[in-house]
Order: C-alpha cells, then sequence, then structure tokens
C-alpha cells in the first residue's frame, strides 16, 4: 500500500528546473498596531481599560446594594426587578474585566508570534527498549511467570470481588422487583369515575354528548401511599358521543363497555406514556400533545396517525343505582406504553 | 548590567521568598519554566471549546449555590396558603418543586441563580457542539489527536447526562413529562424493559426515589466524571501542543503563536469574564424555565407546544417521525420498533458515526504520519461533506422535534408535516453530501483559478492586434501558498491481486474493499497548483521572469524576517504579457 506525507515540507525537486511543489514563504512581516507607534493612541486605549474596570467595581457595588435594597418581594413585578438589576450588575461586574481585559491584551500587550518546535509524540527507540527492558525485569521481580495458578486466582478474585458491590446494589435498587403491578391498576368492579382532580363521582346524567371529562378512580384522593404511582396508570378520559356516531360500544368479546354513547378510555399513551389530553369534538379524535400520536374514539381509539401502534385501552363502564358511572372492572389490557411482557398472562 | 542600585521592594521581596519556598518544596521552578512561555497558536475558533469550559465552570459556581437551597425529596407537602406566589397556594407538590419555588422568589439572588444555571447548560451544550464541528471540519482529530476526539465524544455524552438530569430535578410538569416519556422508552427495551424501568424508578414510575437519584448523578457522578475527562482533554492538548490553521511559516514541525505568560494565559483569564458575564445578562434579562407557570408534577395534564430543551429535541423527533406500525409481536411478546429505533437505534449510528469517524478516516487514508496543520475544509471534500451530511440529519430531527410548533405557526397538518420530514430524513442528508461536495471542489477550482491566473483587476486593455484582455494582478506568495500548502490525498493503491507466478494473494479482498472505501474518500479531488503550472500559465516567452520569482520564494523565513517575495510582481495579464 501506498503511504504518503501530506504535509511533508520537504519540497522534492522534480525533473525539470522547477519544483513539485511552492515553498513557504515564511512567517508574515510584524506590522506594528497604531497603539504601538501612537503614545496618544495607547494612552486613549488605556483610559478605555480604566473605564471598563471601573465599571466592573460599579457592577460589584450595585449587586451588593440590590441585594440589600431590592429584595425579590412579593408581586411578580417586584421579582422581575430584583432578579433583572441583579442580572445586569452582575454582568457588568464580570463584563467590565473580562472585556477590559481582553482589550488591553489586544491592543497593548506585545503582539509578537514566537515559533516553537514540534517532536514527533512517539518516545524514541531507545527509550522504548529501555521502558520494555524495565518492565521484563519489573516482571522477573515479581516471580509471577512461574506460578500460573496463583496468577488464575488473582485474576479470579479481582473479577469476582465487584459483585460483592453490584449485587446488593442491584438487588436493593428496584425495591421489590414485581414488574406484575404494570399490568393493574386501582379501577375495580364498582369504583366510581371521579373528576380529575377533585375527586367528585361523576353522574351520568351530568354528561352531555360532546362533553369530555378527565376522570380519576373515586378514592384515589385519599390514598396514604403511591397515590402518583397509581395516578399515573388510572387515568381515564371519559367523552360522551352520539350513540350514532360511535361505531361500537362492545368489547372485541361482544360486551357492552359504554353506557349510552359514553365511553371511557385509558388516558395513558400507548406510545410512551404522555397523557392524551387533546380532544377534537368535530372529528372525535384524541391527540397526543407530546408525539401526535392520533386515536379515533368513535372506533375504538384506534390509531389513525401518528408513532403508537395499539388503540388506548377501553375502561368498561356502566351505571351503579344511584346514576353513578362505576367501573364494571379493571382495564382488560396493562395501559400505557408497550413492554416485553406486556401481553402474557 | 552593574548590580541593583535600588533595593528590591517590599512586595519583590516577599515573592521571591515564597517563590523560594515553594520550589524547595515541590520544585514548581520545573514547571514554570516549561509552561511560562509556551506557545499557544490563536484563532477565533479556537475560542469554542474554552466557551465550553467557561459554562461549566459557571454551570460549578451556580450550581454549588443551588445545592445549598434544593431539596431533592419526592416528599409530598403543601405549598402554604400564605406563600408568596398565588397561583401555588394550597397546591400539592414534591419538596423538590417547592424548594425551587422557594429558590425562585424568597432566596435573594436565588432566581438570578436558577437561571444562570439553566442558560449556562444551555450554552454549554451548545459551546461543545459547536467545537467539535470546528475539529471535525479542519481535520484536528487527526493523528496523534484521535483519543482527545474520543475524550470530548465523551464529554459530549456525559454534558447530555448532566443536562437531562439536571432539568428534571425541578419535578415540574414539563420536565416529568420528560421523564415519563424516559420510562416508556426504558421499558421498551426487548427482554429486560420492565425491569430496567424499575431499576431506574425504584418500582412504579413515578415512586419516591427518582429525584434523590438524579441528583447524586446530577451534582456528583456526571460533573466528577466531566472534570475528570476535561482535565484530560487539556492535558492531552497541552502534550499534543494545539493545531494551527495553514498559513506561511505555519508547518507541520513547528508552533506559531502567543507565549502562554502574558498573552495566552491572559486572554484565558479574561475570557472566563466575558463568558460568565454574557451569561449573567442573558439570566437577568430572559425568563427560562419558568416552572411556577408549569405547576409540579402529576401524571395528568399535559400542555401542548411543550419543549425539551434543545440539545433532546433529536431525540424527541425521531419519537415524532416513527411510524407506529412498527411495532410487531414475537409469539406472546412485544417488539416495540417503533420505540427502538428512533430512541436507540438511530441516535445509535449518529453517535457512532461521529465516535468513530478519525479512525474511519485514517484507515481510508492509509495515512500514518502526524497532522498539526489543519484542513481548510474545502480541501477534504468527502470529510465536509459527510460532516454536513450529518448536520442535516440532525438538523431535521431537531425540526421535527418541534412539529407541532411548525404546524401551528405556518398553519400547516402535521401529518403533512411529518410525512416530509420522513422523506427528508432520507434525503436531506444525500442531498447535502452531494451539493457540499460540488461546493468544495467548487472553491478548490476556484483557488487554482487565482493561483493560475490572479486576481481580476476589472481593468481592461487593448493590444495593438485589437484584443482586449481583463488585467490580472498575481497573488502574492503568502496568498498563493494559503491556496498550494496542502496535498490532494489520492485513493490507495494496493498490490495486485495475483504475483508474477499468477498465484493468488492472500488478503487481496480485504485490501480490495479498503481501496474501495478510499476511493470513495478521494476519487474526486482537485490537485493544488505547481510551479510548473504556474510557469506554463504564464507563457513561454516569460517563463525565465516568472521561474526566478517562483525560486525568490525558497527559503523559509525565520521569526518575523521580512516575507521576501511578498509583494506582487507588478500586474500580469493571463497570458504572461506585462500591461
Ligand atoms: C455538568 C454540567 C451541568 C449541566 C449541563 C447542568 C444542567 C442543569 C439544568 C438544565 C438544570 C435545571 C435548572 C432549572 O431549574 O431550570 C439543573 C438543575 C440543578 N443543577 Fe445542574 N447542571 C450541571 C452541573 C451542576 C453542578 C456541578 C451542580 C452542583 C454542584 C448542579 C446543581 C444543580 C441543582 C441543585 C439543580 C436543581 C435546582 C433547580 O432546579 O432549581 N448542576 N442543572
Ligand atoms: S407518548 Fe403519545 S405519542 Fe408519544
Amino acid at each position: 500500500m501506498s503511504t504518503h506525507d501530506p504535509h511533508s515540507d520537504v519540497v522534492v525537486h522534480g525533473e525539470g528546473e522547477l519544483p513539485d511543489r511552492f515553498d513557504d514563504p515564511g512567517l508574515h512581516e510584524h506590522k506594528p498596531r497604531q497603539a504601538d507607534v501612537d503614545p496618544k493612541v495607547a494612552k486613549r486605549v488605556e483610559r478605555q481599560v480604566l473605564f471598563l474596570f471601573t465599571l466592573s467595581i460599579l457592577g460589584t457595588i450595585g449587586v451588593v446594594w440590590a441585594y440589600f435594597a431590592l429584595p425579590p418581594g412579593e408581586t411578580p413585578d417586584s421579582m422581575r426587578t430584583s432578579n433583572v438589576v441583579l442580572g445586569v450588575c452582575l454582568a457588568l461586574s464580570l463584563l467590565g474585566i473580562g472585556i477590559g481585559g481582553n482589550h488591553y491584551i489586544k491592543v497593548l500587550m506585545s503582539n509578537r508570534e514566537y515559533v516553537e518546535e514540534r517532536h514527533e509524540q512517539r518516545s524514541s527507540d531507545e527509550t522504548r527498549e529501555i521502558a520494555v527492558q524495565m518492565l521484563k525485569d519489573g516482571a522477573q521481580d515479581s516471580g509471577l511467570s512461574r506460578r500460573g495458578a496463583l496468577v488464575g486466582a488473582g485474576l479470579t478474585a479481582l473479577a469476582l470481588f465487584p459483585l460483592a458491590i453490584v449485587v446488593p446494589l442491584i438487588g436493593n435498587v428496584g425495591e421489590d422487583w414485581n414488574v406484575r403491578k404494570f399490568k393493574h391498576t386501582m379501577w375495580k368492579k364498582g369504583t366510581r369515575l371521579a373528576t380529575d382532580p377533585q375527586g367528585r363521582p361523576i353522574k351520568a346524567s351530568d354528561v352531555t354528548i360532546g362533553d369530555v371529562w378527565h376522570v380519576i378512580p373515586d378514592g384515589l384522593n385519599e390514598l396514604e401511599h403511591g397515590k402518583l404511582d397509581e395516578k399515573a396508570k388510572a387515568i381515564v378520559l371519559l367523552v360522551r358521543l352520539d350513540p350514532r356516531d360511535l361505531k361500537s360500544d362492545q368489547s372485541p368479546a361482544g360486551e357492552t363497555w359504554g353506557y349510552d354513547g359514553i365511553v371511557a378510555y385509558s388516558k395513558v399513551c400507548t406510545h410512551v406514556g404522555c397523557p392524551v389530553a387533546l380532544y377534537e369534538q368535530q372529528t372525535h379524535h384524541l391527540l397526543c400533545p407530546c408525539h401526535q400520536s392520533t386515536f379515533d374514539v368513535a372506533d375504538a381509539c384506534k390509531v389513525v396517525f401518528g408513532p403508537a401502534k395499539r388503540p388506548l385501552p377501553q375502561l368498561p363502564i356502566t351505571v351503579d343505582d344511584e346514576g353513578y358511572l362505576v367501573a364494571q372492572s379493571d382495564f382488560h389490557e396493562p395501559v400505557g406504553p408497550s413492554f416485553w411482557e406486556r401481553a402474557t398472562k | 548590567m552593574s548590580e541593583l542600585k535600588t533595593p528590591p521592594s517590599g512586595g519583590a521581596k516577599a515573592a521571591a521568598a515564597t517563590a523560594d519556598y515553594l520550589d524547595q518544596r515541590t520544585g514548581v521552578g520545573n514547571a514554570v519554566k516549561f509552561f511560562a512561555r509556551k506557545v499557544f497558536p490563536d484563532h477565533w475558533s479556537f475560542f469554542l471549546g474554552e466557551i465550553a469550559l467557561y459554562s461549566f465552570v459557571t454551570l460549578l459556581i451556580s450550581g454549588v449555590f443551588l445545592t445549598l437551597f434544593f431539596v431533592p425529596s419526592m416528599s409530598e407537602v403543601t405549598y402554604p396558603t400564605e406563600g408568596v406566589w398565588a397561583t401555588m397556594r394550597g397546591v400539592e407538590m414534591s419538596e423538590a418543586f417547592s424548594s425551587t419555588l422557594r429558590l425562585s422568589f424568597e432566596v435573594r439572588g436565588g432566581l438570578l441563580m436558577r437561571q444562570i444555571h439553566h442558560w449556562a447548560a444551555l450554552v454549554f451544550m451548545a459551546a461543545i457542539v459547536v467545537h467539535m464541528m470546528r475539529v471535525f471540519f479542519t481535520g484536528a482529530f487527526r493523528k496523534p489527536r484521535e483519543i482527545n476526539w474520543v475524550v470530548g465524544f465523551v464529554l459530549l455524552i456525559l454534558g447530555l447526562a448532566a443536562g437531562f438530569s439536571g432539568y428534571s430535578l425541578p419535578d415540574d410538569v414539563l420536565s416529568g413529562n420528560g421523564l415519563r416519556i424516559t420510562d416508556g422508552v426504558i421499558k421498551a427495551i426487548p427482554i429486560i424493559g420492565s425491569y430496567m424501568s424499575y431499576f431506574v424508578f425504584g418500582g412504579e414510575f413515578p415512586g419516591h426515589d427518582l429525584i434523590p437519584r438524579l441528583f447524586t448523578v446530577h451534582i456528583l457522578l456526571v460533573p466528577g466524571l466531566i472534570l475528570a475527562l476535561i482535565g484530560l482533554h487539556l492535558f492531552l492538548m497541552v502534550m499534543h501542543k494545539h493545531t494551527q490553521y495553514p498559513g506561511s511559516g505555519r508547518k507541520n514541525t513547528n508552533v506559531v503563536g502567543y507565549p502562554a505568560v502574558p498573552v495566552y494565559a491572559g486572554k484565558l483569564l479574561f475570557n472566563f469574564f466575558v463568558v460568565f458575564g454574557v451569561i449573567a445578562l442573558m439570566a437577568g434579562t430572559m425568563t427560562i424555565n419558568p416552572v411556577w407557570n408549569y405547576g409540579p408534577y402529576d401524571p395528568s395534564p399535559v400542555s401542548a407546544g411543550a419543549q425539551p430543551d434543545w440539545y433532546m429535541l433529536f431525540l424527541e423527533g425521531a419519537l415524532r417521525l416513527m411510524p407506529g406500525a412498527t411495532e410487531v409481536m414475537i409469539g406472546p411478546y412485544t417488539l416495540s420498533l417503533n420505540v427502538i429505533i428512533p430512541a436507540m437505534i438511530v441516535p445509535g449510528i449518529l453517535f457512532t458515526a461521529l465516535a468513530a469517524y478519525p479512525f474511519l478516516e485514517a484507515f481510508a487514508t492509509g495515512d500514518k504520519s502526524e497532522h498539526h496543520v489543519l484542513d481548510r475544509p474545502r480541501n477534504r471534500p468527502f470529510r465536509t461533506a459527510f460532516g454536513v451530511a450529518l448536520l442535516v440529519a440532525f438538523f431535521i430531527l431537531v425540526l421535527a422535534g418541534s412539529n407541532d410548533l411548525i404546524a401551528t405557526h405556518f398553519h400547516l397538518s402535521i401529518n403533512d408535516i411529518t410525512w416530509t420530514f420522513r422523506v427528508f430524513l432520507f434525503l436531506g442528508p444525500w442531498i447535502a453530501f452531494v451539493v457540499t461536495k460540488r461546493i468544495c471542489l467548487g472553491l478548490q477550482r476556484k483557488d487554482r483559478e487565482l493561483v493560475l491566473h490572479g486576481h481580476e483587476t476589472g481593468r481592461i486593455v487593448r493590444f495593438a492586434s485589437g484584443e482586449y484582455i481583463e488585467v490580472h494582478k498575481p497573488l502574492d506568495a503568502h496568498e498563493r501558498w494559503l491556496r498550494v500548502q496542502h496535498e490532494a490525498v489520492r485513493p490507495l493503491e494496493i498490490e495486485p491481486a495475483e504475483d508474477s507466478r499468477g498465484v493468488r494473494r492472500k488478503g487481496y479482498k480485504a485490501d480490495r474493499m479498503r481501496q474501495r472505501l478510499s476511493q470513495l474518500f478521494y476519487e474526486d479531488r482537485v490537485e493544488p497548483v505547481t510551479p510548473a503550472e504556474v510557469a506554463a500559465a504564464h507563457g513561454h516567452d516569460e517563463h525565465d521572469e516568472q521561474h526566478t520569482a517562483i525560486e525568490g520564494h525558497g527559503q523559509p523565513a525565520g521569526v518575523g524576517a521580512s516575507a521576501h517575495g511578498a509583494e506582487p510582481d507588478g500586474e500580469t495579464a493571463p497570458d504572461g504579457r506585462n500591461s
């Protein structure tokens, strides 16, 4: 294979009299700046730098003053003022130093360029040889080459030792590791549908056609533990459609899961789990604001567009003796994003 | 010089005594001797990495301030009815959120520090990305700097981790939704996804462990690693000595620039104040992440148009573009390719391409030598085009991550926009590649043109023969050197498949593949102008004069030496006739 040295500085002369490559003309001539030759300019720049440093001092004083004199207070306006004054003064304090110093360096400090040699990164052959010999000597001194079994045991011990840390860590970090919890929510037969976030039970008669209700299970707000965990799974969207618009309120097995045009679907997107919260009345489409998966409420919440694959799971509902909407059971499949064992028993 | 006339001042004496004390105990004199006048090349684009460094320092300073008041806990509290922020009174929230409110409204200067911290994070990520682009397009990653490229790449990933973990800490509804998306992505991992989700959240989402865990990641693990790797990054930079842009007197065997003391050190110091100052100004005048408007995390509400920080948008965009139909069942098991591909495979490909590029290029170039003079991007058409193609892919994903904003802003249908982006994600990078490569080759041809025929002057001259001709002014030696100093790398040549006796050689196939790759990189190229070509272009009658002019630039000049031959040798018509 050919190798080449793209940045060789060596000029190879060809057959003719002309070289194959141009030569480097060498560094530009050093040109003095205005301030190098005109003391008046230099004086002016000095004054500018002085001014900038002074500005910085004033900025710092400003921060301290504002800290005491302008507390954030109780109103949005006073908070804004405090923040703006503190921020601008701090910026002055910093930029005064920064710009002043840079200005000085650029205009007044010597701008003569220097040249330094580079050396190849690799160490010399001699150094390498010595290094290798040193390692060999070290290996010799260690006496390990004659004790293979010992080395093996030592390496095994080293390799195993991290387990003593990792096992307790992994064991604890997932708490009870009971991933079956993904498959259930707190909805049960008879749980009333309640408004989110107040928790007021909903009567079927309160829901008019075209309405959308954000729903949580009755009793969620009273939970002592894991309220948000339960809420994250149990949130439901309730919609009442004109029964003629509804393609079907039947479950796949033919049971009736809706009530007089009222249907309830999990609000957790089957893509990666955002709350599907935007309902469009005319089209009966539900839009997930995160990645725009669109579900058709009139058609069992099937996906009409976007990155989700599965329909939103339906919560089977009916009414109880008092006319309140209640769940017939939990969801019949896990809610939310897909996971490997989602469809297993 | 005679002995000191004026005795040294008290200050000078004290300094000398301190230096002596230190040197006797640490030998610091050696370090000073090594560093003090070390030469560093200067260019505005070398400032980009500095911005990253200083915004990180700004993050450290503001971050420490925040830790003193922030409470990383998910325990439920109720915002007091006499609390300063009226809309939150009586609302249930986590301690993390309520302490963020306290930081914003009650700690004096706390809001400023929060906003400094967040703006600094955005500047930090932007500076890393642009710095990386500079290194890429100028070929600064070539030997011996490949390892430092990898260190920088890891820093980019750590920066993403820092930003992501910090963004989630205030436990507001926006970042909480981001975490929920993260949970959905984790669950999509085949076989172990559910367990990984438990691993991260300590049980079901959102649980009670996540904020404290993210806090440890955010203020200890990630910044610690970043700090250590920045140290390594800079150590390697000093050891390699900084690269320099091509130009007169800048060679592969030298480094031209300003000494550490005073110029470079001074700039380092003052640039920190500039970066911090600009960030402070942004934080004082531009609200960022007003979590008090979003409210505490609650799994139920979400608003349209919510955006993550810019460096996460590409993932968001990838998730949005993927059609859902790609989720498949394997027996009873669910394989969510609609999530795995955009959230893991696509970024995996982008990042692997980025990390591996220096090694790929070295392989295709067959190049084992060190490079300290940077490339002008036009002189490496394949690399430049490849980089632009990657950027275009990234940019399309970022735009796709804002497709809802684009839709509402331009009154377009979101389906149409999504479909357009789907198509463009595949077409865009190819188009960008082809166009960029052409532009590079075109610029190289223009360089050739300039070297051969000089600048157009716009002056037209009429010869006795009646011929009209535009007067051209030849380039001076510096201008010319910039355009001819590079080598046009040619594709690798390999040994033939069969030796002289017709026996098939082992390893030919591998060599052939390597050659194909090399051809892909370097088949299309424009060679730099040679002296002979210039001479030919100037015609035979003027040959001798030109020749001396060229040879006249032969000797490399020393420091600050007058650049002889740098003056134009008079104006010359393209055919060599003096006008
Ligand atoms: C390594 C680079 C870092 C990045 C990119 C980063 C980024 C972020 C971001 C985006 C936030 C959200 C801020 C907001 O509320 O709007 C945040 C919060 C926070 N960060 Fe950092 N950070 C970094 C380093 C640090 C360090 C070194 C510390 C402390 C030693 C720290 C402490 C904090 C704390 C306590 C919060 C939560 C406070 C709050 O949100 O009000 N960060 N970080
Ligand atoms: S989470 Fe709903 S579309 Fe992604």
